[in-house]
Formats: structure tokens, C-alpha cells, sequence
């Protein structure tokens, strides 16, 4: 029973992850860039979703709301303002620029309001014990995973179902090819950012109501595990994402459900590396050869 | 001719260097210098010693790795285990931590044959984030607490250590070997086209780079007093990264030179951190928007000297295409 519980934790962690590793792949798969900034989009929605619920008294749904629309605009805005003056330069100098960002956000954030951790009010969400089976479940996890899977089908919709998606599918597969056929890709890519962004948001407020505290440098670990749970799945494929995402976070419960779990952080970096010695393309990638 | 020449400017450098050194000798033993400085002088030789073997990972070799921090680690752990633990004499620390850190440069550099950019980025950042996990689960190296460690590094030492790195690393760079690695650099395929073993080259520049960024370990480590897993994290890849950045992505004296700067910026920041990390990550953003090749570019600061012909030339950065 023990192994069940840890198992749900797992799968709630997962869903976190997998909210995260979403906006990972699909920045990735459209302009080819490790977003490492991702991660602190993710403290700020947490943050703002913390002053929502204790400043503004809202309840979890708005504050959600209020916190993915704020990450949407960040995102916008950080895709705009850095990355979009290297959207033709090398890969390295890309890179270096997210890198630059995601410190600037962090310790932009600990000038303003130094870097003490907060608390959210425990009574956001009910906190009854459910009994299934034996296995007491928290109604917390169940919600949690309900809201990340709502999202997940949300995505999902608006990728294959509309224009934006059918448009954001264009760019990534070829975009000078999406240019020719009158597809605006500075518009399709911050859609992109924006989506990304957004459930980065809603993850941090509910990695939040899950794990009580937040600090500035909450998003950095996460970010990095959600990355790699991003080419677990197979980067730039969205349902590889989510796999990765619970396939990661249930790997971590089950390896401190086995009593290590001082090394759990240390796991998803192990796994990144075996992934990608041996299977490069990730869980649901194609092989792709190499041309001159 | 010209090799006269550029041999005539290698030992001026060296005997500058020497008369640098016995100037600071002079004034250290004699008590002129106050320790802060001292210690600051410390801190830009080890920085030295850093920057420049990940410049030979990063600039010299293409080879885009986050994860120095980890080598760093290595290199001052095993040291620190060798003097405090073993009782051994402080120069078989300082080779030991070396020799452990290329070695894990090795294993790293091994698998890093099969990745480019980005994932071998993220998989050397890993491999920081894996050390720091590992040496904080060893409770014989202390755990979350650190290590006690003697104070042994000395002014002679650092400068010794220094010269040695940033000697090798030159004459690695002009050699065969070097070209080699710059052609791995430009162009990973026409270079294997070509008929060099990129493999090796590759695993060569790591093991090399891991070796240094070990040395610089040990010294780190007895300078310090006490060693923790969480003086190795990411952020301190990151630091070393912004010298090799700045300086200008296969520049030798620009990676040097930004070591100096940055070190001399962060001591006089040491109680501002958040102001310093804005700074640097504002410096890290604007340099890739303006000048992605960094201050010195590829050049080499007695090509300042040399050749003023080509001041009026090619475009700054149309040649200098790292990665």
C-alpha cells in the first residue's frame, strides 16, 4: 500500500513536470531553443498565484487564471525582448542568452523582494482524505492531476484543432516552407512562448498548493528536471512531454519510496544521460540521420 | 622571421610575468599587501586557471560544456582527501586532484561524442548536478556539511599553477593538436572528412580541460578553509562560463583577461550578490544581442600589437564562427 501512495505522489509530481516539460518541447520544437528561462516562468506563476490567493483573497480557479495570463504576457515579453534579436544567430550565443535570462529573472526577483521563502494558506483547497481501496489518497493529488489533465486536452485541442495550432505545426516543421504559405511566424512563435508560458504558470501555482513553500530559486530544479523529462519523451513532441513528465516524477517517488531519497535530484540527471547515450531521439522521436 | 618574432614576444611576456611575480612576492612577504588583496589575487589566479581550461573546452574545441563546476569539485575534493585524510604531501594532492578531475573528464567526454549543442550542454550540466548529489551523499567527505580543509595554497603556488596552465594550454593551441581542435570547431564533419580522429580530439580537450579545472580545485580547496558540495553548483559553472563568454568565445588572453575583471568586480560586489548576479546575467544577454563573438573575439591581445593592418579589414565577426 506504501507503493501505491508513493506511486500517486509520483504521478502528482509528474503532472507538475509534465505542465513544465510541455512549454520546454514546444519552444524546442519551434525555434530550436533550450528555453532554460522556463523554469523561472514557472517561480513567477507560482508567486503570482501566491499574492492572488493571500493579497486579492480569490480561490484556486482565478488565481490560476490570473497566474497563467500573467506568465502568457512574461513570456511574450522575454521571447520578444531577448530571444527575438538571435533568431538568426548561432545556437550557442542562443542559448547563452536563456541562460543570461533565467539569472536576470532570478535575482531580478531577489533584489525586489529579497530571497525569503513564503508560504501558501493551506485551506486553498480542500484537504480531505479519500479511501480507495485501502490507499488513502489526498483530494488535493486528485485535483491536481484533474486540473493538469484538463490542461493537457485544452493543449491538445488548440494544437490540432486551431488555426494557431494547425500554424504552430507549420513552423516548427519547416518554417521558411510556413513563411512562403503567408503563416506570420513572429506571431506563431509568440503564441508559442505564450502557451508554453502559461502552463508554466499553472504549474507553479500548483506546485505551490502541493508543496507549501516558494523562494526565488524555486524553478531552477524543476525547470532542469522537466527539461530532461522533455527529451525523456522525445523533444518537440507533445505527448512525449507528458509521458516524460509522469514517467520522471513516478521514477522519483520510486526511488524514495526505495530509501534513497537524498539522491532523488540526482535521478533525473542519471536517466538524462543514459537517455541520451542510448536513445537519443527520446521515447516517441524518429531517428533522424544526419546530412551534410 | 616571424616565428623569431612571436618567439621574441613569448619570453618578454614570460619575464614580465616573472618581475610581476617577484614584485608581489616582495610585498607580500614583507607585509605590504593586506590580506584582502592577497586573497583576491588568489581568487584571479584560480579564476585564471578556470577560465582558461574551459576556454579550451568551449573556445579552442566547440564544445559547449556547463558542467565545469563539477570538474572544479572533483579536483577539490580528491586533493582535500589527499592532504586532510591520507596526510600526504600538499604537491601529490594538488597532481592527485588533477589526475581524478581528468578523469572524470574522460568519463564525461566520453559519451559527450554522441551529443552536440544543446544536449551536450544540458548532459554536462548533469554531470555538475550528479558530482554535487554524489560528494553530498558521502559521509566521508562530510555530507552537506563540507570539509575542513588546512590552508596550503601560497602565492607561489597559484602563480606557478597559473603560468603552467596558461603555458600548455597556448602551445596545446598552436600545435597540431590545437589546429585539430579548431577544425573540430568550425566544422565538425569536414574535419572528420578530412581525416581527423574528432573523437579523440574531443576527449583530448576535456580530459585536458578537466585536468586544469581540477588543479584549480586543489588550490581552491586549500584556500578556503572548508570545501561544501553547494560551493559547486550550476551557478558556479555559470560564473566561469561568463569568463569564457565575455573574454570572446576562443580568445586565450580575452578569456584571462575577463577572469581578471570579473574577479575584481565580484570582490568589490562580494555584499551586493543579487547586484552582481543582475550584472553579470545583463552582461551575459547584451554581449549575445551586440557582440556574440565577445571583447576579443578570436584575436589574441598581441594581435592588437602586431597586426594594425587588419584593423580596417573584414567585418568583426564574419569570420569567427564558434559552434
Amino acid at each position: 500500500m506504501e507503493l501505491i501512495q508513493q506511486l500517486v505522489n509520483g504521478i502528482s509530481l509528474g503532472s507538475i513536470y509534465a505542465l513544465i516539460a510541455l512549454g520546454y518541447t514546444m519552444v524546442y520544437g519551434i525555434v530550436k531553443l533550450i528555453n532554460f528561462a522556463h523554469g523561472d516562468v514557472f517561480m513567477v506563476g507560482s508567486f503570482v498565484g501566491f499574492y492572488a490567493i493571500t493579497v486579492m483573497d480569490l480561490s484556486f480557479i482565478p488565481a490560476l487564471l490570473i497566474s497563467m495570463a500573467t506568465c502568457a504576457i512574461f513570456g511574450v515579453l522575454i521571447e520578444r525582448i531577448a530571444y527575438k534579436p538571435l533568431r538568426n544567430a548561432t545556437r550557442i550565443a542562443a542559448l547563452i542568452t536563456a541562460i543570461g535570462v533565467s539569472l536576470l529573472i532570478e535575482n531580478g526577483l531577489i533584489y525586489i523582494r529579497g530571497a525569503q521563502p513564503e508560504a501558501y494558506p493551506n485551506n486553498v483547497l480542500p484537504m480531505d482524505k479519500l479511501d480507495i481501496f485501502g490507499v488513502s489518497i489526498s483530494s488535493q493529488s486528485i485535483l491536481i492531476l484533474s486540473v493538469s489533465i484538463i490542461l493537457m486536452i485544452i493543449l491538445q485541442f488548440v494544437v490540432h484543432k486551431t488555426k494557431i495550432g494547425k500554424a504552430m505545426r507549420a513552423v516548427s516543421f519547416d518554417s521558411e516552407a510556413a513563411k512562403l504559405m503567408g503563416i506570420n511566424v513572429n506571431n506563431t512563435i509568440s503564441a508559442t512562448f505564450a502557451i508554453g508560458s502559461a502552463l508554466a504558470g499553472a504549474a507553479g501555482v500548483i506546485f505551490g498548493i502541493y508543496y507549501i513553500k516558494i523562494e526565488p530559486l524555486m524553478g531552477v530544479l524543476p525547470g532542469l528536471k522537466a527539461f530532461v523529462a522533455a527529451v525523456l519523451g522525445g523533444i518537440g513532441i507533445i505527448p512525449g512531454a507528458m509521458v516524460g513528465g509522469l514517467l520522471l516524477g513516478v521514477i522519483e517517488a520510486l526511488v524514495s519510496a526505495a530509501g534513497y531519497s537524498l539522491w532523488r535530484d540526482g535521478v533525473a540527471f542519471v536517466v538524462l544521460i543514459l537517455i541520451l547515450i542510448f536513445l537519443p531521439q527520446g521515447l516517441f522521436g524518429k531517428n533522424k540521420r544526419e546530412k551534410v | 622571421m616571424t616565428t623569431l618574432k612571436n618567439s621574441k614576444g613569448f619570453w618578454l611576456s614570460i619575464v614580465l610575468a616573472l618581475i610581476f611575480f617577484g614584485i608581489m612576492q616582495y610585498t607580500i612577504s614583507n607585509g605590504i599587501l593586506n590580506p584582502f588583496y592577497i586573497n583576491t589575487l588568489m581568487f584571479i589566479g584560480i579564476n585564471i586557471m578556470l577560465a582558461t581550461s574551459l576556454h579550451l573546452i568551449i573556445g579552442i574545441t566547440g564544445q559547449f560544456s556547463i558542467g565545469h563546476a563539477g570538474f572544479l569539485a572533483v579536483g577539490a575534493y580528491a586533493s582535500a582527501v589527499m592532504t586532510m585524510k591520507l596526510e600526504l604531501p600538499f604537491i601529490i594532492a594538488v597532481l592527485t586532484g588533477g589526475v581524478i578531475a581528468a578523469v572524470a573528464g574522460m568519463v564525461i567526454g566520453i559519451p559527450s561524442l554522441r551529443l552536440k549543442g544543446d544536449y551536450l550542454a544540458i548532459a554536462t550540466l548533469g554531470f555538475g548536478e550528479i558530482v554535487r548529489i554524489v560528494l553530498l551523499n558521502i559521509e566521508y567527505v562530510g555530507g552537506a556539511s563540507g570539509m575542513q580543509v588546512s590552508h596550503l595554497t601560497t602565492w607561489p603556488w597559484v602563480f606557478a599553477c597559473v603560468m603552467i596552465t596558461v603555458l600548455v594550454i597556448r602551445n596545446f593551441t598552436n600545435s597540431t593538436h590545437g589546429r585539430a581542435c579548431i577544425s573540430v570547431r568550425e566544422d565538425e564533419t569536414a574535419a572528420d572528412a578530412m581525416g581527423i580522429n574528432t573523437t579523440y580530439y574531443k576527449v583530448a580537450a576535456f580530459v585536458i580541460g578537466a585536468f586544469f579545472a581540477g588543479i584549480a580545485g586543489s588550490l581552491y580547496a586549500h584556500n578556503f578553509y572548508i570545501i561544501q558540495p553547494s560551493n559547486f553548483g550550476f551557478l558556479k559553472s555559470f560564473d566561469i562560463l561568463i569568463f569564457v563568454v565575455l573574454g570572446g568565445l576562443g580568445s586565450l588572453s580575452g578569456s584571462v583577461l575577463a577572469a581578471i575583471l570579473l574577479t575584481i568586480v565580484t570582490t568589490f560586489l562580494q555584499d551586493y550578490p543579487e547586484t552582481r548576479m543582475i550584472i553579470y546575467s545583463l552582461v551575459l544577454i547584451l554581449m549575445m544581442i551586440f557582440r556574440p563573438q565577445g571583447l576579443m573575439g578570436t584575436k589574441e591581445i598581441t594581435s592588437l600589437f602586431t597586426h594594425k593592418k587588419t584593423k580596417g579589414g573584414p567585418k568583426d565577426g564574419s569570420h569567427n564562427t564558434v559552434a
